[in-house]
């Protein structure tokens, strides 16, 4: 029997990949000889090219943000909530591109890839990329596709920071860029979260320094870990509250170190699903990338000054109960781009379930998010 | 959330009173902004640019598909997130009253702007007065529709409170207009204005001290 999607799915999607010949020169100095770009896209382009949307992916997410690659798929794209026909990134309006950055897990090239110079894969020799170097490489994709300016950069977390950038380096080629929980800079103690989560992905005995691809095991108990400490930090305590309280599994304590709490059960099955398809030298490398990430350092610390040639329109959405890239941080943004008399609208959407929330229907958030994607579509 | 924009129950033309006093390419910030129909109105008739700060959600979808700039700000937090003289004009319109701070947010206004406008529904009304002096009742009109329970108007004032506020901090009224319910102005209305006006609007600036 043949699956019925919902009417607001994009349904069966297929990841097309482009080979890139042409090096990658990156932040760090090295350069990626050749590539790989896996991607998606959703809803036609325009004649006029005009109507080009690119979303950028958070840490732990990849190019696959709407639709089903398999009618037996269980879940839709990290995004399905708002990506498909007649939802806030409506794919009736919007040719959306969504990839998976380099230095990924998922299709693009990466550090599970074959070093073509070693015949093994790169592990970690795969060099470090940056914010700045996916948009580079997502320019290039855009090139290939034959898009020379998005009418929308759109990304939450990691992905606003990709959207910032790109607002930055490549100012014609972008028109509104959609900032939600995102930061200009993370903070000493976001940056104190990464370590954590770091060691534990290092001081797992399969971790090998990074050369586990040709062993029996993976650093799996390392990669659960840093996936648990992270996962605490993108809900919030109401949240978590609210959701399993100090529940008990069997309904009492059993005073030994079992699995107890539901919040505990949750934690591990959380980390499990998330180590069975993800990549411990990825972990490594994205988290990297958000801690390098300070346009403003090339301007002395002056975010402003960085954002002096920026020209596109923004819209910054924050969540009152994010904690890990609170409204404080959004509005840090949002001053810097009035300093400079550019087009911003700024929501702060009261929310219990932290930084997560980007991904989630708050009907608040929708309503923003929904208005300035109208005005976007109005200028295609 | 509170509502700090009570001006979507009243039409608007004293926008038109507003518009006289901007001068054209002003770069203008409006607090309280509602759905962004007066800077949508200025920026028509005025080719003005700027932003309007708002704190209640359900205004912010219309500003937004208007192509106005609305940032979700509490007022009550000050403007702190604006540089010294970054405005034209800074604009309150049928906000003030409703401010926890009004007298802080004024010297804001002066701070971040070089002018500012000021819109409030006038206390000293004879309507108000008589529902206050006559049947000892809190006064209920167009302008000030609430029971004193429920308002959201908690600094309320007259004409002359404003002007004595003004005079104690240091700020220069450049003009002043009253109006009626039906935002016209009349001959009793400039003898009388706090008697007869409903709608006090105000364009201030900085007074220029000098030291000796």
């Amino acid at each position: 029997m043949r699956r019925q999607f919902p009417n607001d799915s994009v349904g069966l999607v297929q990841p097309r990949t482009v080979h890139f010949d042409q090096s990658l020169q990156l932040s760090s100095g090295e350069t990626l000889a050749t590539y790989d770009i896996v991607y998606e896209t959703y809803g036609e382009l325009n004649a006029a090219r005009s109507n080009a949307v690119l979303i950028c992916h958070a840490l732990s997410g990849n190019h696959h943000a709407a639709g089903y690659h398999d009618p037996d798929d269980k879940k839709p794209g990290w995004w399905d909530n708002m990506v498909g026909p007649g939802k806030v990134i409506d794919t009736d309006r919007f040719h959306v591109i969504s990839c998976n950055n380099i230095g990924g897990c998922h299709g693009s090239t990466g550090p599970a890839t074959i070093n073509p110079d070693t015949g093994i894969p790169y592990g970690p020799d795969f060099p470090i990329v940056t914010v700045q170097d996916w948009v580079r490489s997502q320019a290039r994709l855009a090139n290939v596709l034959g898009i020379e300016q998005w009418a929308a950069v759109v990304g939450g977390s990691l992905g606003g920071m990709q959207a910032m950038q790109w607002a930055i380096d490549f100012p014609g080629r972008i028109r509104h860029a959609v900032l939600i929980a995102a930061a200009p800079k993370l903070t000493a103690q976001n940056i104190a979260f990464n370590e954590v989560a770091r060691q534990a992905i290092c001081s797992d005995p399969n971790f090998r320094e990074g050369r586990y691809y040709e062993t029996e095991n993976e650093p799996w108990r390392g990669l659960r870990l840093a996936r648990m400490l992270g996962h605490i930090t993108y809900l919030s305590d109401d949240l978590m509250s609210e959701k399993f309280g100090r529940d008990l599994r069997e309904g009492k304590i059993n005073f030994d170190y079992g699995v107890e709490f539901q919040v505990e059960s949750y934690l591990r099955y959380q980390a499990d699903s998330f180590a069975g398809s993800f990549d411990a030298n990825t972990y490594l490398l994205m988290t990297k990338a958000l801690d390098y990430f300070d346009p403003a350092a090339a301007a002395g610390g002056d975010l402003s000054a960085a954002l002096k040639n920026v020209s596109a329109d923004f819209m910054v959405i924050s969540f009152t109960s994010d904690w890990r890239f609170a409204p404080y941080r959004s509005r840090e943004i949002v001053r810097a781009l009035h300093d400079n008399d550019l087009n911003v609208s700024y929501a702060e959407v009261e929310s219990h379930q932290g930084h997560d929330a980007f991904l989630l229907k708050i009907p608040q958030y929708l309503d923003v998010f929904t208005a300035y994607m109208d005005r976007i579509a109005a200028g295609c | 959330m509170t509502t700090q924009s009570s001006q979507n129950s009243i039409a608007r033309p004293d926008y038109t009173i507003i518009a006289e006093w901007i001068r054209p390419q002003s770069r203008v910030l409006d607090l309280g902004c509602g759905d962004g129909a007066l800077l949508s109105y200025l920026a028509n008739q005025r080719q003005t640019a700027g932003y309007g700060l708002e704190l209640d959600d359900k205004y912010l979808p219309q500003c937004i598909r208007n192509g106005i700039n609305v940032i979700q700000t509490d007022l009550d937090q000050g403007l702190a997130e604006f540089d010294d003289d970054s405005f034209d004009f800074v604009l309150l319109s049928l906000t003030l009253q409703a401010m926890r701070f009004p007298a802080r947010l004024l010297d804001e206004m002066l701070r971040v702007g070089s002018r500012g406008i000021v819109t409030f529904p006038n206390f000293g009304h004879w309507r108000a007065r008589i529902q206050l002096g006559l049947f000892g009742k809190m006064p209920i009109s167009r302008t000030l529709p609430h029971q004193w329970y429920d308002t959201p108007n908690i600094h309320l004032c007259t004409l002359r409170d404003f002007e004595a506020l003004c005079r104690d901090r240091n700020i220069d009224i450049i003009e002043r207009r009253a109006v009626d319910h039906t935002h016209r102005t009349s001959l009793g209305l400039r003898l009388w204005p706090n008697l007869l006006g409903e709608i006090a609007l105000y364009q201030f600036t900085r007074k220029v001290v000098s030291h000796h």
